[in-house]
């Protein structure tokens, strides 16, 4: 279940924001659908994301019944060194997720 | 050239030509053009305002004005600056009016962000007022409203 795809903007320097994308596979079920038997399907959504640029952490999002199924994100980041996106997050049924991403920043 | 008679008759028939579509945009066009800065009355929204008063003009919130599908709205948060110091972005909360949780999503920045812009697919359960609402470092909040005419509402017919 643990999928995304992630596009860090390439070619930056220092001080640049850069543009980071994310698109997260989760149904994001709301807890208002029901199953073929009629029972409810538990709502599920990705109650925490966080987005960490080395030690640091850059993004944190809870995202709601009213996000659409498979989570999409754009934010920017200030490039400060080449490092690692790392991405984290977990579901209302204790899934957890996580990615990185490596960022490359010219000098 | 046409017979006098008859030019009387099709100078009035122009003119009710242009004045009919005229008239039915006018019936419409005041409520968008007037800057309608009320914030729906969404317990949970207004539980978080708590009574203060968010400021509207710095947020923008875009979102289409009709959307086919309310599965999947795109959307888009845009703070404009200047930010000082002690005034840097902190949250943004995004509010439906019709949706059966009102608080769709919550951002948390716990670093100023390079640029103040996050993009997003919202669901919408029906045409509705969607409440953006930013709170700055030093307790300031400002606000962004948008209308959305949802053609296929979300989360309504539970399939």
């Amino acid at each position: 279940m643990a999928f995304a795809r992630i596009q860090v903007a390439p070619g930056v320097k220092r001080g640049d924001a850069v543009e980071v994308r994310i698109s997260i596979r989760h149904p994001m079920e709301t807890g208002f659908r029901v199953d073929d038997g009629g029972r409810t399907i538990a709502r599920n959504t990705i109650k925490e994301f966080v987005c960490r640029y080395g030690a640091v952490e850059v993004l944190r999002a809870s995202l709601g019944s009213g996000i659409a199924a498979n989570p999409y994100l754009r934010f920017y980041i200030t490039a400060v060194e080449s490092g690692e996106l790392v991405f984290e997050w977990i579901d209302d049924a204790g899934e957890r997720g996580d990615t990185k991403a490596p960022i490359v920043v010219a000098a | 050239m046409s017979p006098p008679s008859r030019r009387p008759w099709s100078l009035a028939r122009r003119r009710l030509l242009l004045t009919v579509p005229a008239l039915a945009a006018a019936r419409v066009l005041p409520a968008r053009a007037a800057v309608d800065e009320t914030i729906p009355g969404v317990r949970e929204l207004t539980e978080y305002l708590a009574g203060r008063t968010p400021r509207f003009g710095r947020l923008a919130l875009d979102l289409p004005r009709l959307a086919d599908n309310g599965n999947a709205v795109p959307l888009k948060l845009t703070l404009r600056g200047p930010f000082t110091a002690g005034a840097e972005l902190r949250s943004i909360r995004l509010y439906s009016e019709k949706n059966p949780v009102p608080l769709m999503a919550r951002f948390d920045f716990p670093v100023p962000p390079a640029r103040a812009e996050i993009d997003s697919r919202v669901r919408l359960a029906g045409t509705q007022r969607v409440t953006a609402i930013a709170e700055l470092a030093n307790g300031e909040l400002l606000a962004a409203v948008a209308d959305v005419a949802v053609t296929i509402s979300a989360c309504l017919d539970g399939s």
